[in-house]
């Protein structure tokens, strides 16, 4: 075990996938000798050569467009965009190109090697522009998988097995953490699985569902629910597509309620995904409507970023009204 | 080409001088002039009389499979094709410079590269059949080909997405050490996308071992090449990227094969990405879903018939005595009759069952594709007049 916070985590695990396999490939803007704006690929081209660990000119469809013909090749790229803001020019090689690849192909090529990663959400007082959350928008794609890990825990697990998964992951990584985060982390090698929510705290009255950096605020939330005395069940689903449709019913079965919150936009937001599923499945067991917390559907405001943000108060107002509905 | 970035020594001027176009002339090569006779100071590229007569019979196989695939689409024996009339030279002949281990990353256009490569006629109908038989098992649209075992990516429709993508897929061939090569064609058209940029950018940064191979046919399906481009065609950017660029007469084999040879080599020996934009004309209608008397003249095209590539390296084989002529018509009465037969076979052939639709979604159905299926299934069941491609195999 070691202190490390996300982003050390999180170059462990390069560290570790690089050391294992010579086919894996990391690459973007400035993550070379400079080692990323954030530092995650800190010393990976010093130990590991400029032919694996390498700048890219600055255009994220051709980052992405390269991985996939790189990831389809044989070789294990793991492609960095520098805020998910800007990953929307390479929106058609995802969405079009690196999650069609096998279905398409029949299964004779695929782009399964890949691993995207990115840091996205707000905090960080970055504007309209290094703020986002833009997994809503690739959980709509079939072919894609995404994590968000919440810790550097997390992170190293995820993203191994991200590495090592044979479908194309979008591995988002909360930036507003990537410092503030540190926790004990085991220095050898782990996996931990994807498509698997984790269990953060057990309760009784309500269930409460978020992903990344939103779970510390959903466990500030809580807390002073509990002095309420309501008993939240605080559940991380950690991968977003496929998601763990099991263990959140399990919860809502349990509690009878269920509070969704993320820092993305509200209106076609991954909330409304579980909602309107749990809502199918588990209608005879809810005793309230469910809740979403989340951003306003508007761009992500600079002067009113804590006003946007589905801060703990309100996620704590949330919980009130559905446990009294 | 000079090598300058912006910490280089820059030349002074002490006039103002801005460049126009014109001061870099690309010419294009020609080898066979339009009736098949050599130019007198062109160098003829070593073939032999088997490796001449296979592009040559490779060119007009695929003339022939798209004349008979027009016409199944008219019939509406399938829903959609594309020909590649007037541009064999520019597929086949590239396609014969290279080695089998080379990869090709296609726009649409290329079936020729294909058919030299081997794909069988029967291949070519289960695609366009989208039939159980077909190795993307009938997902895709008729001519989007793939063949994992030629070495021949499978085909999208998203226009210039296989630029940046060739670039990754020859930067990874270098890596594995392999002695190997990734061509990518596509129209100039597609060149007007981002991914052009983006890739050939790349290619030259990074040092990748990849043919840009630009058929350059006059139109983008009604926007003629001067609403595309105002610059010097397509070849002229590859300068400014800092790649080696040619352009080639796209309607002589010999020329697209000269340069393709060459580029191959150069693209191995030095890791660098090599432009070569042929120059031609799209004889054929866009797709069957277009009618170009809409946007172009009659007059234009009876220019450009006259120009066929297939007739002139047909009239180069015949002055040379490796052609005969009631031998080739022959020939090719044969390759019609295959194709006629093939496709009625092949028309009859099932789709793919049901349980294919969630496969290779990912690399083993998630629950919620499991869950789809299921409940398609029993609709189906329920239903089985409606659906009765896939309700006798459930």
């Amino acid at each position: 075990m070691a202190k490390m916070n996300l982003l050390q985590a999180i170059n462990n695990a390069l560290i570790l996938a690089m050391t294992e396999n010579e086919k894996v490939m990391v690459f973007g803007e400035d993550v070379g000798h400079f080692g990323g704006v954030f530092r995650a690929t800190s010393n990976l081209q010093e130990k590991f050569g400029r032919a694996r660990c390498f700048n890219t000119p600055l255009t994220e469809q051709g980052i992405i467009g390269f991985a996939n013909g790189l990831a389809s090749q044989g070789s294990v790229p793991v492609a960095e965009i520098q805020f998910g803001d800007y990953i929307f020019p390479a929106f058609d090689q995802i969405v079009n190109e690196t999650a069609k690849w096998r279905y398409r192909s029949g299964g004779q090529f695929s782009c399964g090697t890949l691993t995207i990663r990115t840091p996205y959400g707000g905090g960080i007082a970055g504007g309209h522009y290094h703020s986002q959350s833009p997994e809503a928008y690739f959980a709509h794609t079939p072919g894609l998988k995404i994590v968000m890990p919440r810790n550097p825990y997390q992170a190293k697990g995820l993203l191994l097995a991200s590495i090592r998964d044979d479908n194309p992951v979008l591995f988002m990584e909360p930036k507003r953490l990537y410092r503030a985060s540190v926790g004990e982390v085991p220095e050898e090698d782990y996996e931990l699985p994807l498509g698997k929510a984790d269990l953060v705290r057990q309760g009784n009255d309500i269930s409460l569902l978020a992903w990344g950096a939103q779970i510390e605020v959903m466990e500030k939330a809580a807390d002073m629910a509990e002095k309420d005395g309501i008993s939240c069940e605080i559940i991380d689903l950690r991968s977003i597509l496929p998601w763990d449709v099991d263990a959140v019913c399990q919860s809502v079965v349990k509690t009878g309620r269920l509070l969704i919150s993320h820092e993305a936009p509200l209106t076609g937001g991954f909330a409304s995904e579980v909602a309107a599923t749990i809502q199918e499945r588990c209608f005879l067991n809810l005793e309230s409507p469910i809740a979403r917390v989340c951003g306003l559907d508007t761009p992500y405001p600079l002067a009113h970023e804590k006003e946007y943000m589905p801060d703990h108060l309100k996620v704590y107002e949330a919980i009130k009204r559905t446990v009294n509905y | 080409m000079k090598d300058r970035n912006h910490l280089s020594d820059v030349g002074f001027t002490h006039q103002v001088r801005i460049i126009d176009k014109g001061l870099v002339d690309i010419p294009m090569l020609q080898i066979l002039q339009p009736d098949g006779t050599p130019h007198k100071d062109a160098e003829l590229p070593e073939l032999d009389k088997d490796a001449v007569v296979k592009i040559y019979r490779t060119m007009r196989f695929t003339r022939v499979l798209d004349e008979r695939m027009v016409a199944a689409q008219r019939q509406g024996r399938i829903s959609f094709y594309l020909a590649s009339t007037g541009e064999e030279a520019a597929s086949v002949a590239s396609a014969a410079a290279l080695e089998p281990q080379d990869m090709i990353m296609s726009q649409y256009r290329e079936q020729g590269a294909l058919a030299y490569r081997g794909y069988s006629t029967e291949a070519f109908m289960n695609q366009m059949f989208s039939n159980e038989k077909e190795p993307n098992k009938g997902r895709q649209m008729p001519i989007h080909y793939g063949a994992k075992e030629l070495n021949f990516m499978t085909i999208s429709s998203p226009l210039g997405t296989q630029i940046p993508q060739a670039s990754g897929y020859a930067y990874g061939q270098k890596m594995a050490g392999e002695s190997a090569v990734t061509i990518c064609y596509f129209g100039e058209g597609a060149a007007s996308e981002g991914d052009f940029h983006a890739g050939l950018n790349m290619a030259a940064v990074l040092h990748c071992p990849a043919i840009f191979f630009c058929r350059n046919n006059g139109y983008a399906i009604s926007t003629p090449a001067e609403e595309q481009f105002a610059g010097d065609g397509i070849a002229s950017r590859g300068l400014g990227y800092g790649i080696k660029t040619i352009r080639v007469d796209g309607n002589d084999a010999f020329a697209v094969y000269a340069a393709t040879k060459q580029a191959r080599e150069i693209a191995l020996a030095e890791n660098c990405p090599i432009l070569i934009e042929a120059m031609s004309y799209r004889l054929a209608a866009h797709s069957t879903s277009d009618d170009p008397t809409g946007y172009r003249s009659k007059d234009e095209e009876a220019r450009w018939q006259a120009k066929d590539p297939i007739v002139r390296l047909g009239n180069w084989l015949k002055a040379k005595g490796w052609l005969d002529e009631e031998q080739d018509n022959k020939d090719v009465e044969k390759m019609r009759q295959e194709v006629l037969e093939e496709l009625k076979r092949v028309e009859k052939v099932p789709i793919c069952r049901i349980d294919e639709i969630i496969e290779d979604v990912y690399d083993t159905p998630p629950w919620h594709l499991q869950e789809q299926l299921e409940a398609l299934k029993q609709h189906i069941s329920k239903y089985p007049d409606a659906y009765p491609k896939t309700s006798g195999r459930l």
